[in-house]
């Protein structure tokens, strides 16, 4: 009995805690994917940067707050510069959809011309971001760091194996939670919410109905704002603060909205949740675990592990290609919000 | 072929901007940053084929070049054979194992038609296959990292001359093309090009990965170049007699014989970078026309008109009898050919191959901005797209410094936001990268050099 809890503590501190911690990241990012893919319909590149930048501005005010000596105690600092950080970013996005996109909206250009657009934003974001902090990893997580500490869990339970939970990590679920019951509760029960379904399900029809375009393509940039400046802060809170990150993270973000069913954004955090247990559970050595479950006798001689951490990365996208390849639109069937 | 007024100030425009560095910064600069350009405009080309021909996107530029990379690395780098008898054997067997694999799964496809079934039976084989093969596979790799860790720890190559692997590059890529076309040719454009991007992810990390193969992070160092080394050269007759002979006028005017000596022993050591640069500069510039050459020719050629047909709408050219998807993998795979003959060279030039270089920002971003930059559909817009955009990444770092230094004038030179922004003047290059895309697709989206409309 004292094993099993044991394997079920080394599977929860090593699998589970942080594939919902990353899951929600992607998740939240994947959601922004969608809502562009769904409402403007291309695939923005940019969302990694406009990511970024969001967490950058919560940075930057973050330690503004910390030379005023301003703090919330144990939690991070961070949460109060966030809302400033989530205003710039939808300014942001506002501004780049006035002078960038909205051009190409009003001519009708192919997705992919405006995908080939939202590079070059891409570049421009990614050397904003650099010209004003520079490119050196940032830690600006404060207040306290583990809310159960692996130690301390030992002493208590009496167990072999510890269980460390730290305060980002459960930050980052409870945002999500809400930030994801909001925007369910948006799209599903507000009449703007409900206009913006129309709208991507099918325009022409929209527009007929008298839905003002311009208004739901605004309200798509407010959210998208929010949530990838919220994405962008729990990633660098979690992790630690890179602006060459991010552009890796567009990568996993867009295998997300894809395997979820790219335009579904129930799908999009499903497929968020998917890629990062797969990359973490894939590349797991299970070791521990079964030496714990299995009586000595079978006790596996190698570290039983799939594929080595190296290959985290290529993983998200070996299951984008299974996806595409067996069942073409993804999980949920996507292209309506 | 005939060129436009245009087009011939493009290439009076080419010509001028290194002759003007020459001068400014020096030759052994321009050349170093002209044989980066004509690599660059080879990559152009390459994605122009699949695009401006056929408006198949190809994001995977990055894999394609790291496969060129490895090619390099194996045709060139000497045989290591306690490597070889270490696990040869054992990588051998599995690579049959591998095949056999494939095999097995494609026969299962072609006999087994209920849908099921065949899931059912090819998930069995491929886990079965991959834990056989797994067996073999890890025991070799890791007797073959154990040899000799610190100089070798890989399998070596065949020890060629490095400019055979220019054609053996374009076959590597070739070959990973047509999986990843087999893959996602059915896609649409924007999920085509978000799934080859990750692809040539794998593809990179793969390399970076696989010690045994390329040496992974450790990278491989000093491979042969097709070219004379400087050293040698100093120490040549006819290359002194050649210096001698150009600067005789220069030389002639010094009556001291030590002093002589000494300026002749500068000119040697200059002259000597400035020949090897030029030399790969005319090898490239061979592989540059003759790739050049029969893009122009398979363009106006029948096949040509078939793949414009095709990207003009694809639904007409398959009513019209034309096999779609075939000639969609086709020029995929072509384009992604000469992708990886630039990889090959990019590797020669360096001597070096370092699979953590292989960054998408880098390798794929940029060189689709000079496509688009270029002019999709014409060759000689990608060749001036890869000039200039490759031109103004180098160049940009030295103009901002200018330009910051021209705007703080008025500040001390101890201000922080000036200080600031110089440390930060690497980074303003992706500031133009992006700029001029959005510029470019704004107000010239076919190009600065657009594709011709024939009516033949």
């Amino acid at each position: 009995m004292i094993d099993f809890l044991n394997s079920v503590i080394v599977l929860l501190n090593f699998i589970i805690i942080p594939g919902i911690t990353y899951g929600s990241q992607l998740a939240i990012g994947a959601l922004g994917v969608t809502f562009v893919y769904a409402i403007l319909r291309f695939a923005n590149f940019a969302h990694g940067e406009i990511m970024s930048f969001g967490a950058m501005i919560t940075i930057l005010f973050t330690w503004f707050f910390q030379s005023q000596n301003i703090g919330l105690g144990i939690l991070p600092t961070a949460l109060i510069a966030l809302p400033i950080g989530i205003v710039a970013t939808i300014i942001l996005c506002i501004i780049s959809d006035k002078f960038v996109f909205q051009y190409y909206r009003y001519q009708k250009s192919v997705p992919v011309v405006l995908a080939m657009v939202s590079i070059g934003l891409m570049f421009v974001i990614n050397a904003i971001i650099r010209i004003i902090i520079g490119t050196e990893t940032i830690k600006f997580s404060d207040g306290q760091k583990f809310i159960i500490k692996a130690k301390q869990f030992k002493v208590i339970t009496g167990l072999n194996e510890g269980l460390a939970l730290k305060s980002s990590q459960v930050i980052t679920i409870l945002i999500t939670i809400a930030l994801l019951t909001f925007t369910f509760w948006f799209l599903q029960k507000t009449k703007t919410g409900k206009s913006m379904r129309a709208f991507s399900d099918n325009e022409d029809l929209a527009l007929l109905s008298g839905i003002n375009p311009d208004r739901v393509v605004f309200i798509t940039w407010v959210i998208v704002g929010v949530l990838a400046c919220v994405a962008g802060t729990l990633y660098g809170l979690d992790k630690s603060y890179k602006p060459i990150i991010y552009l890796n993270l567009v990568l996993p973000i867009f295998a997300s909205a894809i395997v979820g069913g790219i335009g579904s954004p129930f799908g999009a955090v499903v497929g968020g949740y998917v890629i990062a247990f797969s990359e973490i559970m894939v590349t797991y050595a299970y070791k521990k675990f079964f030496v714990y479950i299995l009586p000595s006798s079978l006790e596996p001689s190698g570290l039983v592990q799939l594929l080595s951490t190296d290959y985290k990365f290529a993983v998200s996208f070996s299951i984008l290609v299974i996806v595409l390849l067996i069942r073409p639109s993804g999980i949920f069937k996507g292209r309506v919000l | 072929m005939k060129f436009e007024k245009y087009e011939w100030v493009a290439i009076a425009i080419m010509v001028s901007l290194f002759i003007f560095v020459g001068f400014i910064q020096g030759w052994s600069v321009s050349l170093v940053i002209l044989n980066m350009c004509i690599i660059s405009a080879i990559m152009t080309m390459g994605v122009n084929i699949s695009w401006g021909y056929a408006g198949v996107i190809n994001f995977g530029v990055m894999g394609f070049l790291a496969m060129g990379g490895l090619a390099a690395v194996i045709v060139s780098y000497p045989p290591i054979t306690e490597s070889w008898k270490a696990g040869g054997t054992g990588i051998g067997v599995s690579f049959v194992l591998l095949v056999i694999l494939v095999t097995a799964v494609m026969y299962i496809n072609k006999t087994v038609k209920d849908k099921r079934n065949r899931y059912i039976f090819n998930t069995i084989f491929i886990i079965f296959g991959i834990l056989v093969i797994r067996h073999f596979y890890l025991d070799a790799t890791e007797s073959i990292e154990d040899v000799n860790p610190a100089i070798a720890g890989f399998l070596g190559g065949l020890g060629l001359p490095i400019i055979f692997s220019w054609i053996v590059g374009g076959f590597f890529a070739a070959g990973v093309a047509f999986i990843i076309g087999k893959v996602a040719l059915g896609l649409r454009s924007d999920y085509l090009a978000i799934v080859t991007l990750g692809i040539s992810e794998i593809v990179v990390s793969v390399l970076k990965h696989e010690e045994w193969l390329s040496r992974g992070v450790k990278n491989v160092i000093g491979l042969k170049r097709p070219v004379p080394y400087e050293i040698n050269l100093q120490n040549t007759d006819w290359f002194i007699n050649l210096i001698t002979y150009l600067n005789s006028s220069k030389l002639n005017n010094i009556v001291d014989v030590s002093d002589r000596q000494q300026v002749l022993n500068n000119l040697i050591i200059d002259g000597s970078g400035i020949f090897v640069k030029l030399s790969y500069a005319v090898l490239f510039l061979i592989v540059m026309f003759i790739i050049f050459y029969f893009a122009n020719k398979a363009q106006l050629s029948p096949w040509g008109r078939m793949m414009r047909a095709i990207r003009d709408n694809e639904t007409a050219a398959n009513a019209m009898g034309k096999d779609v998807v075939k000639q969609h993998l086709i020029i995929f795979v072509i384009g992604a050919a000469i992708v990886g003959v630039a990889g090959a060279m990019l590797v020669t030039l360096d001597g070096l191959f370092t699979p953590s270089g292989y960054r998408p920002l880098r390798f794929t971003f940029i060189i689709w901005i000079m496509v688009i930059v270029g002019g999709s559909g014409n060759n000689l817009g990608a060749i001036f797209g890869g000039f200039v955009i490759w031109f103004s990444w180098i160049e940009a770092a030295p103009l901002t410094t200018f330009i910051i230094n021209q705007l703080t004038a008025g500040l001390e030179p101890t201000n922080a936001l000036k200080l600031h922004l110089l440390d930060s003047v690497p980074y303003f290059r992706y500031l133009f990268m992006g700029l001029i895309l959005l510029l470019i697709l704004r107000y010239r989206p076919k190009g600065i050099i657009p594709e011709k409309v024939r009516h033949s």
